[in-house]
């Protein structure tokens, strides 16, 4: 057997595949809170109660309504992008004008506030949330025991992610959109309703959260604290990627997964800090972070 | 208009300061201390505290002439702020006992404020043995469960059945640690082997897919959870999808029925567990489920819930007997009070107090039904055995408390 720092080598891969997979969490989150930072200004604090929110409608449409997994993979970031779309045109709009600091704070009460509705109506242990049948069981891929749902999580995640990606860089909606973050009072004087593309984005970027709050419930409980658990690293990831840079928190996301798995073999206690190591020293280094474009 | 509106504030916030506590000398505070928004919101929580007022219902309070009131605070699985409450109950409000505070981390840090102010402390939630152990107090009464009751328990059946070969998954802090080592003793001794251990940061570790991983490729044939609440519900969960309940027995060291509740019996069906009261186990326990239901319908009793109630009862038994103003002049004469008397209620029957201040509860083996076997809500259990409490728990001279030698 291949013995990698005196650890067996398929077990290393192993680990190796583990961390992109929990990457593909990070990326999807970060990319939405880029995408919003780096259009709206505002630092979505509230990004991690959305994705418990897209969890939970997850939960609802199969227990309430009896629709299952896939089609709640399209509904459920459907219905957390309209609550998104009220909450930016009531509150968040507010907000533009004044420092960061402002909005970090409201969406910040706005997750407690959310979460604690969630926690006083189910309770904090978590709900189950079953494995779609068709991706049920696991493949041995010889070095270790795949489960398939996770594949497919990994495979999801791309897809939405560069798909998230190329509508931003390559399509002429996407150049509008840079455009109106760039100089927004010259792009509206083209004629384009900036404020309703401001909405959209935030909408956009809910429904991101949304997404992966749903391919994480068959993995995770169903609770009210699942998203304060990502929020903190994911914002690292974010810092690392360089804020409001699309390919950045995508590839940032996926590496910091794949580190984090690592750490995991090596020395597990430091497993829940070691982004932050990282954080640290990208900030030293290149404060603009790894991806950031230059002030 | 700010600066007057600040100083009536001022003045108002002060206003409890000045007002004597003296005046209401033979009145009793009992306080609940737990987590309420975290992770053990559900094994602990308002539960608890609708348990608490139970038994101050059950006993009569008002009819045997006492005043009693309960209150209750969030501590956030945090030891600093719990020490805080704690401080600012007993010197402040007039809180004679503190009740529940489950986290083991926290449980140990609030027990020397205890024997300081010299209050009672009649610990239900958390778990570490060391409560009666290395760190004992003679202010203090270890309620209704500890790791080694449950690793003696849980962990000798698993080896009994041939499960020798053990690898850990555990939460790093002190109750982890704890239920780890009292667990790989009663493996070691009973023959069997620890093959390695995985521990996770805790709290904010929410995926174990690395760690199953590693225990699969320990060849170990048992996985030991030493964990809690929502992480043993996630990695149970994994363990399923990764496959490793095919080819490793899982032990859930310290699981609660709201976690299998949580986990669904699809999930959780055949897992061995121990708890010490089980809502279903008695006519006992089913007329007390039936009487704290109404107030908690989501959430059914388990033991933590249930030791709340019987720790308060007893406690008030004992008051009764000594005259409110005794009990609350002296916490360690009135927790000796307490160990002198017989325990005896509806969920654990009759017990007795260790002079430790372990209550020696009889622990109870449970499988977790199938969903074909299950007949109701919450019929979750079978009983597989039972140990007597004067053999469930670690005996006396083992535990090294050092108040017992002198």
């Amino acid at each position: 057997m291949i013995m990698i720092f005196g650890v067996p080598g398929p077990l290393l891969f192993g680990q190796l595949l583990l961390g992109l997979i929990n990457g593909a969490f990070y990326a999807m989150l970060s990319l939405g809170l880029a995408v919003i930072f780096g259009m709206l200004n505002i630092i979505n604090f509230a990004h991690g109660a959305l994705f418990m929110m897209g969890a939970f409608a997850a939960w609802m449409l199969l227990n309430y309504v009896g629709i299952g997994y896939f089609p709640a993979l399209i509904l459920a970031p459907l219905l957390v992008g309209i609550f998104g779309v009220i909450i930016e045109k009531t509150i968040i709009s507010r907000l533009y004008k004044l420092d960061h600091l402002y909005g970090l704070l409201l969406t910040f009460g706005m997750s407690l506030v959310i979460e604690g509705l969630f926690r006083n109506a189910y309770g904090s242990s978590g709900l189950p949330y079953r494995i779609p049948d068709i991706l049920q069981g696991a493949t041995n891929l010889g070095f270790m025991y795949m489960p398939n749902y996770r594949g497919w999580v990994v495979l999801a995640a791309m897809v939405v992610c560069f798909s998230t990606w190329a509508i931003i860089e390559k399509t002429s909606l996407g150049a509008t959109l840079r455009a109106a973050t760039e100089n927004a009072p010259l792009v509206q004087a083209f004629g384009v309703n900036v404020p309703r593309l401001i909405t959209l984005t935030y909408a956009g970027g809910v429904a991101l959260a949304a997404f992966a709050g749903v391919l994480a419930a068959p993995i995770y409980s169903v609770n009210p604290n699942m998203g304060s658990n990502f929020i903190n690293t994911v914002f690292a990831v974010v810092v690392i990627g360089g804020m409001g840079s699309i390919m950045g928190s995508i590839l940032t996301g996926f590496g910091l997964g794949v580190v984090e798995g690592l750490t995991k073999v090596f020395y597990p206690q430091a497993s829940a800090t070691v982004v932050f190591l990282v954080m640290v020293i990208v900030l030293l280094v290149r404060p603009r972070g790894l991806f950031g474009k230059a002030a | 208009m700010a600066l007057s509106r600040r100083s009536a504030l001022l003045t108002a916030a002060a206003l409890p300061l000045i007002r004597p506590a003296r005046a209401q000398a033979a009145k009793i505070k009992i306080g609940v201390l737990n987590d309420q928004s975290g992770p053990y919101t559900n094994t602990g929580g308002i539960t608890s505290v609708i348990c608490t007022k139970q038994a101050l219902e059950d006993f009569g309070v008002s009819a045997k002439g006492l005043d009693v009131e309960v209150i209750s605070a969030d501590h956030q699985n945090k030891p600093d702020l719990a020490v805080s409450i704690v401080r600012q109950w007993f010197d402040r409000d007039g809180v004679d006992v503190l009740l529940d505070v489950p986290t083991s981390s926290v449980g140990l840090a609030v027990q020397s404020v205890a024997r300081e102010k010299n209050k009672v402390y009649l610990n239900v939630g958390a778990a570490t043995s060391a409560l009666t152990g290395a760190q004992c107090s003679p202010n203090l009464i270890h309620w209704c469960y500890d790791t080694y009751m449950l690793s003696k328990s849980t962990g000798g059946a698993m080896v009994k059945a041939g499960g020798d070969s053990w690898y850990f998954l555990t939460a790093d802090y002190a109750f982890g640690k704890q239920l780890q080592g009292d667990t790989s003793r009663i493996v070691t001794d009973s023959g069997g082997k620890v093959m390695g251990a995985a521990p996770y940061p805790f709290p904010g570790t929410t995926d174990f897919s690395s760690f199953l991983v590693q225990a699969q490729a320990s060849g170990a044939k048992v996985l030991g959870l030493a964990n809690a609440g929502g992480d043993t519900v996630n990695s149970i969960k994994q363990a399923h999808e990764f496959g490793l309940n095919n080819s490793m027995k899982i032990a859930a060291l310290l699981m609660f029925i709201t976690d299998v509740h949580a986990l669904g019996l699809d999930t959780a069906a055949g897992l061995n567990l121990t708890e010490s009261f089980y809502w279903d186990l008695n006519d006992g326990t089913r007329a007390f489920t039936k009487r704290v239901l109404p107030k908690t319908p989501k959430n059914y009793p388990n033991m933590i819930h249930a030791g709340c109630y019987s720790a308060t009862l007893h406690y008030l038994k004992t008051v009764a007997a000594m005259g409110a103003a005794e009990a609350k002049k002296n916490g360690v004469a009135t927790i000796d009070h307490m160990k002198a008397m017989p325990v005896e209620d509806d969920c654990f029957g009759k017990t007795i107090i260790r002079a430790d201040g372990r209550n020696l509860v009889s622990s109870y083996l449970f499988e977790v039904k199938t969903p074909a076997e299950s007949k109701g809500p919450w019929d979750y259990y079978k009983l597989k055995a039972t140990t007597p409490g004067d053999e469930a728990f670690r005996p006396m001279a083992d535990g090294h408390c050092d108040f017992i030698k002198a």
